[in-house]
């Protein structure tokens, strides 16, 4: 009998704040710029420069601590990372070791409808390297050229306990995390622009063994699903090593997203040893209580809490709840969607639904969305008016996706509007009626079904225009 | 009188008076320069067009009957590690020949806000590592009050560059002891203020926790006004203290009546030159007969502070000199394999032994596994010292001790024996791991060289550290002693 594997995973995500200026400077921290242009003495490390702590980051480092549940430290202090790389320019990073801002939190995650809680170690502020810009690949390239934009731009990193046991449940972890850090407003947490990244540690054990295994580190996560996959990658490999004999080795490795693997970068013995040590340019940073609290009371409405709030006020289903409020984005919306239209399930139905289909179909996110959530208002409004039927509605959403069009626009410029005369309608029905024999006569005969294809055949020729219940109740009439 | 055997505050008077121009003054010390500075060698930099520059812009303010700053027209010498917005500022190292920064240190920057002339960026130990400014990567530098003798260091330029009259007043700085020792082997006073009451930013870093900038001057009111224009708060300097600084002139003042002052005993052993000790004990007796209460002390944790000093010193050295790797500025050499390559050879080609030494030493303190029995046990020792001096301020308003163990020592005479070296700076260095302020005062001669004497305060007492070498020095004639050099 094969032995059963149980797999340790524990995660460390890197998180970009979005201050204005960088961490220990006043330079700006905004997207692109041309290379060197977003940096200044102090970023670029030149000799004498002395380093600043940004107010800003504190706070929004003790804002994400507190929504991951953490203790904040009233005493912590900033620490140097020792190592030499060209996209360092002082050839050590300001971070914070053994005293961290922030630690002993915690995120509540769902998965099969289990809700599991996942531990978090801590949170630390610390400065982001510069860029290296390659001629072709690093190995070839006859010379490299430095960016120091990013140099100097503020991160928190969060390190979670090993409590994740499969792909899906760090899946889990790393979305609900970004829902959380997005809802305090102190990231944009952007997988794809990276600033959100995460590192993932993975060991696998015999079931029932205490001992963790040798774990490796991936890195180069893109998305939620290069992360899944990923993991799910690892831990075959790692079984795989095990069963067939050999050992796990102590090791980077890094995921390739074309092939599906992950592929070794460097093991233990090159690791770096880094000595630490007070950073002697920065004073401790010390916070009062007064402060955290000023801090933890201005904090918004939380993933959690919003969902729960859903469920309570709107009368939303679990399902669309959490769904509603995995992304700060997709929950901002549909607030203000229901500000303007009051019915929260149909709002709920057309965001999961067509808003879902259509997003994803584009792979855009709904920040990208062109309807406006007032002019999702105003399509629904038309609905129960009865301007327009809600099988018409869907061509105007699409219309509406494409070109940012408003409803009412859309429903003018094409003719949509729904045919609710009756005496319009009447003409067409009698048409049907005459036009189509065998059916009426199956229906007559007691095949009531076959009025379906009686009402298809009058939308069809009021080319979708006729209001469905209109046309059932005529023909219901007059087949009588 | 020759008018650079002047002090500022005389200068400064007699420009203000209108008896004399900014620009007379420049050329006088040019003429100084170009007299004497063969056999000195104080400046690795001469800034004489901008020097000239400044002066006129300082004339025509007085002519338009503005007012001027205290160091208006006074020429300064400054320590090749601070950094001056388009003038090369190099540490006295090689990696770092050709740096023109972009910017200019707060403490400089204060300076030409108070209207002074800078002449010249001074010689020094490469990156502020040394005592004798034989470790500068460029040339040495000769003591004026004998040519064969070093001038201290590290800040040997700037000590060099008053005592030979090639500027009246200059800026050190000091992280072991690097202006108070040279101050005593040039015969000037100098002064290490509290830490934190000058900013570093600007001052290229040896060791952060340490460092502290410092002026020289040829007597104890200069040193009061000089203290006035660089001592303040700088945002740009999270380390700087955020205090309000009194008038120092306030306390030039001729009486010690009632002051405790305490001789530790740890500082008057067995390694200091008898003649040295004599030189002190003279003095001593002086502030007694003057009405200061003096008495021996005890300093217990004295012996730990240089092996505590060089654990920290060095670790932070050797993370602080990480950035120079022939990247961005400075030396990187031709035609390296790759990143590797070019990080080893440029360093290697770049640095001094001395500087090697230190970076190695640090590294090791903080590498995995010795950290704990290294760098933090200094880290402890350092708060004992630092209790030793809390506890001894409680009974005495100020600590005297020589400020070297000897007078200035030959050229050569101790570059292969860094241990002996190090030496040097064993009653300066325990100021430095207190942060507290201290000042190097000229106490007499031996053998025809000047001899230190050190005073050490309580932090941000400043003042009364200055009392005291006031009155000193208005009741002996120790600060009015001049070199003759090489007999010119
Ligand atoms: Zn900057």
């Amino acid at each position: 009998m094969t032995q059963s594997y149980e797999a340790v995973i524990g995660i460390e995500v890197h998180v970009e704040l979005k201050t204005n200026t960088k961490i220990f400077c006043n330079s700006t921290t905004e997207f692109g710029g041309d290379p060197n242009h977003h940096t200044c003495p102090v970023c670029l490390g030149l000799p004498g420069t002395l380093p600043v702590l940004n107010k800003k980051v504190v706070e929004y480092a003790v804002r994400a601590g507190l929504a991951l549940n953490c203790k904040i430290a009233n005493f912590s202090k900033f620490d140097r990372k020792n190592y030499y790389y060209p996209d360092l320019p002082k050839n050590y990073q300001i971070s914070q070791y053994d005293l961290p801002i922030a630690e002993h939190g915690y995120l509540d995650i769902e998965v099969d409808g289990q809700t599991k809680r996942i531990g978090i170690t801590r949170l630390h502020m610390e400065e982001d390297a510069g860029k290296l810009v390659h001629q072709g690949n690093i190995v070839t390239t006859p010379y490299s050229l430095v960016d120091y934009n990013r140099t100097g731009v503020p991160l928190i990193e969060i390190v979670s306990e090993p409590d994740m046991r499969s792909p899906e449940e760090a899946r889990a972890y790393v979305e609900k995390l970004k829902a959380v850090i997005q809802y305090t407003g102190v990231s944009d947490c952007r997988m794809e622009e990276g600033s959100l990244r995460c590192d993932v540690n993975v060991s696998v054990r015999p079931v029932g063994q205490r001992e963790f295994g040798t774990k490796t580190e991936i890195k180069n996560l893109n998305s939620f699903r290069a992360l899944q996959r990923a993991v799910a990658f690892e831990i075959e490999r790692q079984i795989g090593v095990l069963e067939s004999g050999g050992k796990v080795i102590q090791e980077t490795r890094t995921w390739d997203e074309a092939r599906g693997i992950t592929v070794s970068m460097r093991s233990k013995e090159q690791a770096h040893d880094y000595r630490y040590f007070p950073d002697p340019d920065l004073v401790p940073l010390v916070l009062d209580n007064q402060w955290i609290e000023f801090i933890r009371e201005s904090l918004p409405e939380l993933p959690d809490q919003r969902r729960a709030r859903y469920i309570r006020e709107y009368g939303l289903p679990e399902y669309d709840a959490s769904i509603l409020t995995l992304t700060k984005e997709m929950s901002d919306y549909f607030e203000e969607v229901i500000q303007h239209y009051h019915t929260p399930k149909a709002v709920s139905n057309w965001m999961m639904g067509e808003m879902a289909r259509l997003l994803n179909a584009g792979g855009m996110d709904i920040t990208r969305c062109k309807i406006k959530p007032t002019q999702l208002a105003e399509l629904l409004k038309l609905i129960d008016k009865g301007t327009i039927s809600g099988k018409i509605a869907k061509t105007v959403f699409e219309e509406m996706f494409a070109s940012g069009k408003d409803p009412e626009a859309i429903v003018k410029e094409k003719g949509l509007v729904q045919i609710s005369d009756e005496g319009a309608l009447a003409a067409v029905v009698d048409e049907v009626i005459a036009a189509n024999p065998k059916s009426v006569q199956d229906y007559r005969g007691g095949k009531t079904q076959a009025i379906g294809f009686l009402v298809g055949q009058v939308m069809k020729a009021t080319r979708g225009k006729a209001n469905p219940d209109l046309v059932n109740k005529l023909l219901k009439e007059k087949l009588q | 009188m020759d008018l650079l055997q002047r002090t500022a505050h005389q200068l400064h008077e007699m420009l203000v008076k209108k008896e004399i121009s900014a620009s007379e003054i420049t050329a006088a010390v040019y003429r100084r320069i170009e007299e004497v500075e063969d056999k000195v060698k104080s400046f690795l930099t001469i800034t004489r067009e901008h020097a000239e520059a400044r002066a006129r812009q300082v004339d025509k303010k007085i002519a338009a009957g503005e007012p001027v700053g205290p160091l208006a027209g006074i020429p300064v010498a400054v320590k090749d590690n601070m950094c001056t917005e388009g003038i090369r500022t190099t540490c006295a190292s090689k990696i770092l020949y050709n740096f023109v920064p972009p910017y200019t240190a707060t403490a400089v920057a204060r300076m030409n806000a108070a209207d002074m002339v800078m002449v010249g960026k001074t010689n020094m130990d490469e990156f502020a590592m040394g005592s004798s400014t034989e470790n500068s990567g460029f040339h040495l530098t000769h003591n004026p009050w004998d040519l064969e003798r070093v001038p201290g260091g590290s800040s040997g330029g700037s000590a060099a560059a008053v005592a030979a009259g090639e500027a009246v007043v200059s800026l050190g700085s000091d992280t072991g002891g690097s202006i108070r020792q040279p101050a005593s082997f040039c015969g000037v006073v100098g002064m290490k203020p509290t830490y934190g009451g000058v900013s570093r930013y600007g001052l290229v870093a040896y060791a952060s926790s340490l460092d502290q900038i410092g002026p020289f001057t040829k007597d104890v009111t200069d040193m009061a006004h000089m203290l006035n224009v660089i001592c303040g708060h700088d945002p740009m300097d999270s380390t700087s203290a955020n205090v309000q600084h009194p008038d120092f002139t306030k306390f030039l003042i001729n009486d010690i009546k009632g002051i405790k002052i305490g001789v530790p005993r740890e500082y008057m052993a067995d390694g200091i030159d008898p003649l040295v000790k004599e030189r002190i004990k003279e003095a001593i007796k002086k502030l007694t007969e003057l009405g200061a209460y003096v008495e021996e002390t005890s300093l217990p944790h004295t012996d730990y502070a240089m092996p505590a000093y060089y654990l920290i010193a060095t670790a932070e050295a050797s993370s602080n000199l990480a950035r120079y790797d022939g990247v961005r500025y400075g030396l990187r050499v031709e035609d390296a394999r790759d990143v590797v390559d070019m990080f080893m050879r440029s360093r290697s080609q770049g640095f001094g032994e001395e500087v090697k030494r230190r970076i190695m030493l640090g590294t090791y303190s903080l590498s995995a596994g010795y950290y704990d029995a290294y760098y933090l046990k200094a880290l402890k020792v350092r708060t004992l010292i630092k209790q030793d001096f809390d506890k001894a301020f409680e009974k005495y308003d100020v600590l005297l001790s020589p400020t070297s163990p000897s007078t200035a020592f030959k050229i050569g005479e101790m570059v292969h024996d860094p241990m002996q070296m190090y030496l040097q700076d064993v009653c300066t260095i325990p100021v430095n791991l207190a942060g507290i302020p201290a000042l190097s005062i000229p106490c007499g001669l031996v053998n025809h060289l000047p001899v230190g004497l050190q005073l050490m305060g309580k932090a941000f007492a400043e003042g009364t550290l200055l009392r005291v070498a006031y009155t000193l020095e208005q009741n002996t004639e120790f600060t009015r002693l001049q070199p003759v050099i090489g007999g010119a």
